[in-house]
C-alpha cells in the first residue's frame, strides 16, 4: 500500500530539487494530494506540469492502487508570486 | 485512432475558441466534474461542447488524442488546457481569463 513518503519520494526521484508535500486525505493510503513547487515546471503549462508528475506514477494509477491524486503545481516564480501563505 | 477521428476532433478544436468535451451538454451536465468546468468557463465567452456520451468513439478517441486520462477536457485557442481540476486552480490564480484573451500561455511569466 502506498502511503505519503513513498509518494513523495517517487515524485523527488522524477523531479529532482522539488520541494514536494503529500497529503492522504481519506487515511486510506488510495487518495492524495501533492504541492509540488520544481524548477522543472518553469515556462510549463499546468497540463505539462500535472503529466510530469503522473508519468513515474503511471504504473499505480493504472493498477488503481493509486486511485485519486489531487495535484497543485507551481514553479518557483509562480510559487514567489503566490507570496508568503 | 482513425485518421477520421482524429480530423473530426481537430475540427472541433480548430472552429472553437473555447471547447468543452463534456458528459452531456450544456442544457444538461452528466456529470459534476463537467458542469464545473462549464460554470468556470461560461462568463469567459461562448463555450462549443460536445457531449463525448453521444459518441463512444469520441469519448475514448479524445482521451487518445490529448494524452490525459480524464474527462471533461478544455481547449482554448487550440491548446489543451486540462479537466476541471487545472481549470479550476486556474481561475483561482486569475490566470484563466488571461489564457482566453490569448495574453498569456498559463505558464510562468
Amino acid at each position: 500500500m502506498l502511503n505519503e513518503e513513498t509518494l513523495r519520494r517517487y515524485i523527488l526521484e522524477a523531479l529532482p530539487g522539488s520541494e514536494v508535500v503529500v497529503r492522504d486525505t481519506t487515511g486510506t493510503g488510495d487518495h492524495f494530494e501533492a504541492h509540488v513547487v520544481s524548477p522543472a515546471f518553469a515556462g510549463k503549462t499546468m497540463v505539462q506540469q500535472h503529466k510530469l508528475v503522473y508519468a513515474p506514477l503511471q504504473p499505480w494509477l493504472a493498477s488503481g492502487e493509486l486511485h485519486a491524486l489531487a495535484l497543485k503545481t507551481y514553479s518557483p516564480e509562480q510559487w514567489q508570486k503566490l507570496g508568503p501563505r | 485512432m482513425t485518421p477520421e477521428l482524429k480530423a473530426q476532433i481537430e475540427e472541433h478544436i480548430r472552429s472553437h475558441k473555447i471547447v468543452l468535451f463534456m458528459k452531456g451538454n450544456a442544457l444538461f451536465p452528466q456529470c459534476g466534474f463537467s458542469a464545473r468546468a462549464l460554470q468556470l468557463l461560461q462568463p469567459l465567452g461562448q463555450v462549443h461542447t460536445v457531449d463525448v456520451l453521444a459518441d463512444p468513439a469520441i469519448r475514448q478517441g479524445i482521451k487518445d488524442y490529448s494524452n490525459w486520462p480524464t474527462i471533461p477536457q478544455v481547449y482554448i485557442n487550440g491548446e489543451f488546457v486540462g479537466g476541471s481540476d487545472i481549470l479550476a486552480e486556474m481561475a483561482e490564480r486569475g490566470e484563466l481569463a488571461n489564457l482566453v484573451a490569448g495574453t498569456s500561455s498559463g505558464a510562468a511569466q
